[in-house]
């Protein structure tokens, strides 16, 4: 077989058994349409061991390059296609049980998450501008196709309309971006790229323009304030299984573009390209913060806070260095698990036909199903950074990093705005364990969502009791 | 004779309309999706100025790409717009509001 095929052989499965999913649906009666979730976990389990078995390619070499240099595997892009897997696992487990509850269980939604996931993995392994923005573009149609994916809900398609809009108008721009530094290099690889600005020096207007829109580009997907309208009506207003998706897995391919475009690509602009990122994070944490305090729905709650995760993300490419790329993809990969842990527990509290939306939903969750309450409490304490839990240590790597890189008042004002943003996680905790319920919730899901959303919430206490294993792995990923 | 200051300068004024568009128009959600196809060519007008005066194919093979997706992205447009205006009965943007974003 051709080498480059057998280095892209995951990704080829992937495409393959989206295809296959596909072509299998409309065969299946609807009491049997089971074999679409098993051959999605499968797929996810086999494209894990393809990833994780190591060709004599790979081994011996950080980096090798397949397609005449567009596509490229390395120990980032592995690490975050296996947490991507992991990720996607999580949510078709979680998200079976809601396409069910709302007669939505059919290919469509395994279909287009795996075609994301594709766009996902192609993205995480680009090398050239025109895999970004082919991976970019895969990724992003088929989550407007599922945040569209409730055809009868006015919110749903109104929400799908505007994060289509919205996230087409950022293509572009990104691709303007792109095509000003085509002209100021005269190639489309990002190595070749990266070594023509150190040839001809950063003075060239042509190469900073194109920049400034590579960085919008790379904001508005991670959704980083001032680029950040999309994410509450989105998360709001699309099915919880599409949110749930939207908000983990895209996420993880965020961090590799933003790597791949900025850190790979053009690492002589640093100086340029850090003032820019610096402004993004700092909006994002003060703007992410303080609007999430005011929220009274969970979801929107939940958005602000995704916003102010970005802000740490981007905390951490800011030095430049190996150690802060590592922090950085720590932050996304911990980030992915709370948030799948985060709207699973949504799902999990959402009755026949009635999505959770209000924080006052989750009134005294402890008298009934306290462990549940308990699951919930890790997910809200990791993301609030409370020591033992794996998202304190997330933030300790990011800060740490600026911290090297002599900046501290930026680190300052990480560490001021994650006690702020203690507050509203708390509060959560607080509803739960303190407050009267208006009613029994009654949970009822199968066995083995509760199987995954407790390991999933154990694993931020497990995770963050021995989080020096993944920190190690994160770190290697980056040869400094 | 036409420089390639003159084709940058035709695709910004090109991109300034179609983000002009985007962000005045209250009007109607189609024209949102033209718009999105003016930037996109927008786009490919200066690849293609720059791959000629690089004297370099890869930016017009770039092209290709470009025109593809936005083919498919404007299928996806159409069939969101599809989808709401049979909930809405409207595609008109101002009527859009309810979420508060």
């Amino acid at each position: 077989m051709d080498a480059s095929m057998l280095i892209a052989a995951p990704e080829l499965l992937v495409l393959i058994m989206a295809c296959v999913v596909l072509c299998v649906d409309p065969f299946m009666e609807d009491d049997r349409r089971g074999i679409i979730h098993l051959l999605g976990m499968l797929t996810v389990v086999f494209a894990a061991i393809i990833t994780l078995r190591h060709d004599p390619l790979v081994e011996g070499k950080a980096v090798v390059t397949a397609f005449n240099g567009m596509f490229v595997r390395d120990g980032m892009g592995d690490t975050l296609k296996l947490f991507a897997y992991a990720t996607l696992a999580l949510v078709f487990t979680y998200a079976k049980h809601f396409l069910r509850s709302y007669q939505l269980f059919s290919a469509d939604f395994y279909t287009l998450s795996l075609f994301s996931l594709l766009g996902v993995m192609l993205l995480i392994s680009a090398n050239s501008l025109v895999m970004v923005y082919l991976g970019l573009e895969l990724t992003s149609l088929s989550s407007y196709a599922l945040v569209a994916l409730n055809r009868a809900s006015t919110r749903g398609s109104e929400s799908a309309m505007k994060y289509f809009v919205l996230g087409s108008m950022a293509s572009a721009l990104l691709l303007y971006g792109m095509s000003m530094v085509y002209g100021a290099t005269g190639t489309l690889s990002l190595p070749a790229i990266a070594d023509a600005v150190r040839v001809a020096g950063s003075d060239d207007v042509l190469l900073i323009v194109g920049l400034v829109f590579l960085v919008v580009g790379i904001a508005f997907k991670l959704g980083a304030v001032p680029f950040h309208m999309w994410v509450p009506d989105v998360y709001d207003g699309a099915p919880l299984a599409a949110t749930l998706f939207i908000a983990t897995v895209p996420k993880l391919a965020a961090f590799a573009m933003a790597y791949r475009l900025l850190a790979s690509g053009v690492p002589d602009l640093h100086g340029d390209w850090q003032q820019m990122v610096a402004v993004l994070a700092v909006l994002s944490l003060v703007v992410g913060n303080l609007a999430a305090i005011m929220q009274t729905n969970i979801r929107r709650l939940l958005a602000y806070s995704t916003i102010s995760h970005m802000g740490f993300v981007l905390l951490g490419l800011l030095p430049g260095s190996a150690y802060g790329y590592g922090a950085g993809l720590f932050y996304i990969v911990v980030y992915a698990l709370m948030s799948a842990a985060a709207f699973g527990m949504l799902i999990l509290l959402s009755g026949e036909g009635r999505a959770v939306r209000d924080l006052d939903d989750l009134k005294g969750l402890n008298q009934h199903n306290s462990w549940y309450a308990a699951v919930m409490a890790m997910v809200m304490f990791s993301m609030a950074g409370v020591p033992i839990f794996v998202g304190f240590f997330a933030k300790l790597l990011v800060i740490k990093a600026v911290l090297d890189a002599g900046m501290l008042g930026l680190a300052l004002l990480a560490v001021v705005f994650s006690v702020i943003g203690a507050f509203y996680y708390l509060r959560v905790v607080k509803i739960m364990y303190f407050d009267e319920p208006d009613g029994e919730t009654r949970v009822s899901v199968p066995v083995d969502f509760r199987a995954a959303i407790s390991l999933n919430g154990l694993l931020m206490l497990g995770l963050g009791v021995f989080s020096s294993s993944l920190i190690a792995v994160c770190m290697e990923s980056f040869p400094s | 004779m036409l420089t390639l200051g003159h084709y940058l300068t035709l695709g910004a004024i090109l991109l300034c309309i179609s983000v002009a568009g985007i962000f005045l128009n209250r009007k109607n959600v189609l024209i949102l999706l033209m718009c999105i196809e003016l930037s996109l060519l927008a786009v490919n007008m200066n690849f293609v100025a720059f791959s000629r005066f690089l004297d370099n194919l890869d930016g017009q093979v770039f092209v290709f790409f470009i025109l593809t997706v936005a083919a498919a992205e404007a299928a996806i447009g159409l069939a969101i717009l599809v989808v709401l205006f049979r909930n809405r009965r409207t595609i008109n943007v101002a009527e859009l509001d309810e979420l508060k974003g």
